[in-house]
């Protein structure tokens, strides 16, 4: 893995910065292709470190109601693996620095194929992946591949890893690892900050990549009082709700834009850590 | 991949839970610990002369086992041909071969120390079966079951009910059975302290496949006895429905290695294959991965899951069991697929010529021997799993017939 990536980079200067990198993360093509397209672009000036965007996936069994309808709202407006492609392809044509990792299931990969997907990835400007179902014990899937071609393969950490299991799970982490808060699925309840900080602290016993703390962080004070013990923090359902909320009242793509990139700002405000 | 067959069919799967390519462990890694610890318990347990003798008492005392084996005269008369067996299963506690799996997981569940059960369910059947062995043992249970699937299925609901299980009606997706598993899932993610999740057919991640077939071979061990003690020698053809497959591959697995016998499955066909409108996912679908496994899908071009249709609530699956995709692929075990018209010309062919309503899962498998029967020599011999007995069904077959009541 060559260390003068995207992602590196700017865990780098956000750590030069005495802050915590805000990592935001929309579905891809929500709530159409059009206007996910007009969020998209807007995100990092609206302060967004990292972005995190869903691929799209019929069964979503990982992510809570937010997601979940977010998914098929994308993949009723049309929207494909393919397109998720071509949108980073034109958010790369205006942004070159912004680090973007693509989040999902495999089997949109699957029926894709591996290899082509990883190759198309790297084209295209992704920079890593999280893929929710492929654990360690299916590394020789997805794994293997991503890192040899240099694809930076971002893995789960959870309430359930022992430092057994963190072991297994570092392994083969690269770029940084986003420690789950809670036993459960995206935007339901929050964690007990006091337990996540002592998950945190012995994750960075085996590891010293970046650690980025999500799932059920709403808020600019969430995010203020994660950023104490991190290097990132990841904010998702609260987003998608905007959109949602948008969209259900029918408010034109602009406005879904301002009401998006506005909680951004706020949310990027509590990463400063004083 | 060479095509030298392997030494034994019934070797599988490795120590991944992989069948060939089929199976494996695709789950969120909330999960992995859980999973993890269900397959270290069940290896230690399952040759456990405890456990053994504690399973077969219930399944004798409680569910009625060894299920009889009965020779279906006036049903071979008709048809001509090869002689008729039927492999009673319906007469199990609660109509249907599901309860030989949750017995034996709740007896898991008990041994782990867990403290509360969840399960899913298409038609109710397997809903039903783990609410009766949550009351027995005294565990709450919790049910997921899709919104269309409520409404279609009633009185299985009310079973629940009766049981004492908590439904939780799944509006998530298309509110049918695939999305009744995700929420499943969903809720043991993050109930991970103290909850089971009795799976109800021999798909999801390693070890459940293996663990949900070993429970349902109850099936194939009690018809190889039988049909050796009757007619002195092994049947001709075993054949039986496939959903996502457990009562398939627990009457197959014992014959798996028996050559002489040929061996077929019965996906449901819907409105038929071309119409896009079915449930076969060997005949209509391609390798994929959902619930925890490989296995043949059915998807579309983006690799997004799409709906089932059958007009049997059991065979609504748009998954099979990661078994059947690999002995599917090596070919031992032939699979075919019935429609919904012919299912229920056969369940009324049942109920008229042997006095047994069947369900409308194993009227696929009748269907198809009515197929191949008349073909057959009159001294062969085919067995047909009757999984399901038919009560749940009078509605929709009524519906489906223009009738109403």
């Amino acid at each position: 893995m060559s260390s003068d990536n995207r992602l590196t980079r700017r865990f780098e200067k956000i750590r030069s910065e005495n802050r915590a990198a805000l990592i935001t993360f929309l579905t891809a093509g929500d709530p159409n292709p059009d206007t996910a397209e007009k969020i998209l672009a807007g995100m990092p000036k609206a302060g967004a470190d990292v972005i995190e965007l869903g691929m799209p996936f019929s069964d979503p069994m990982a992510d809570g109601p937010a997601i979940q309808a977010a998914n098929l709202r994308a993949l009723g407006a049309g929207m494909t693996l393919k397109k998720t492609l071509a949108t980073v392809e034109r958010f790369r044509k205006t942004d070159d620095d912004t680090p973007v990792i693509l989040m999902g299931y495999y089997n949109p990969i699957h029926y894709y194929g591996v290899q082509a997907f990883i190759d198309k990835a790297i084209e295209v400007g992704v920079d890593g992946l999280i893929i929710v179902d492929l654990p360690p014990e299916e590394d020789v899937e997805m794994c293997h591949p991503c890192l040899t071609a240099g694809l930076h393969w971002i893995r789960l950490t959870t309430p359930t890893s022992d430092d057994s299991r963190l072991k297994v799970i570092l392994k083969n982490s690269s770029g940084f690892v986003y420690h789950v808060a809670i036993a459960g699925i995206t935007g339901t309840r929050s964690a007990d900050s006091k337990l996540v900080m002592q998950d945190v602290a012995r994750i960075k016993r085996h590891t010293d990549l970046p650690v980025a703390v999500g799932f059920g962080i709403k808020s600019a004070d969430q995010v203020n009082e994660t950023a104490k013990f991190t290097e990132a923090v990841v904010v998702g359902s609260a987003l998608v709700q905007r959109i949602a909320d948008g969209s259900d009242a029918s408010k034109p793509a602009e406005e879904i834009c301002n009401d998006v990139h506005q909680l951004v700002a706020q949310l990027a405000a509590g990463t400063k850590r004083n | 991949m060479n095509n030298t067959p392997p030494e034994s069919y019934r070797s599988g799967p490795d120590e991944n839970g992989h069948f060939g390519i089929f199976g494996g462990r695709f789950v969120a890694e909330t999960l992995m610990p859980l999973v993890l610890e269900v397959e270290k318990a069940y290896y230690r347990y399952r040759d456990d002369p405890e456990f053994r003798n504690e399973l077969e008492y219930y399944a004798r005392d409680y569910v009625g086992r060894p299920s009889p084996m009965f020779l279906a005269e006036r049903l071979g008369a008709e048809l001509g041909g090869a002689k008729i067996y039927f492999k009673r299963d319906e007469l199990n506690h609660t109509g249907a071969h599901k309860i030989n799996n949750t017995l034996g997981q709740i007896l898991l569940a008990k041994r782990m120390g867990k403290k509360r059960i969840i399960a899913e369910t298409g038609a109710g059947q397997h809903g039903v079966a783990t609410a009766t062995v949550c009351a027995l043992f005294d565990l709450p249970c919790v049910v997921y079951m899709g919104e269309t699937d409520i409404e279609r299925q009633a009185p299985n609901v009310f079973r629940m009910k009766l049981l004492g299980a908590e439904i939780v009606p799944v509006t998530s997706g298309t509110a049918t059975l695939k999305d009744a598993m995700n929420d499943a899932l969903r809720d043991w993610v993050a109930n991970v302290e103290d909850t089971f999740y009795i799976i109800g057919t021999a798909a999801g991640p390693h070890p459940y496949p293996e663990m949900v077939r070993d429970f349902q071979s109850v099936i194939g061990i009690e018809t190889k006895a039988q049909i050796l003690e009757r007619e002195n020698r092994l049947p001709d053809v075993i054949t039986a429905c496939i959903g996502g497959g457990s009562n398939a591959i627990g009457l197959f697995h014992p014959f798996l290695d028996d050559e002489s016998v040929r061996i077929i499955g019965v996906e449901a066909a819907g409105h038929g294959l071309e119409s896009g409108e079915h449930a076969a996912s060997l005949s209509g679908g391609q390798p994929g991965v959902l619930h925890g496994n490989r296995t043949y899908l059915l998807q579309n071009e983006d690799g997004q899951i799409l709906d089932a249709h059958s007009i049997s609530a059991g065979l609504d699956y748009p998954g099979i069991g990661p078994e059947h995709s690999w002995l599917h692929q090596c070919g031992r075990v032939e699979y075919v697929s019935i429609t919904d018209t012919e299912a229920l010309d056969a369940f009324q062919l049942c109920c008229r010529t042997e006095g047994i309503i069947p369900a409308l899962e194993p009227s696929h498998a009748l269907a198809h021997v009515a197929k191949i029967a008349p073909a057959m020599d009159r001294d062969q011999i085919i067995v047909m799993n009757l999984c399901g007995r038919g009560d749940k069904d009078v509605f929709t077959v009524a519906k489906a017939l223009g009738v109403e009541i």
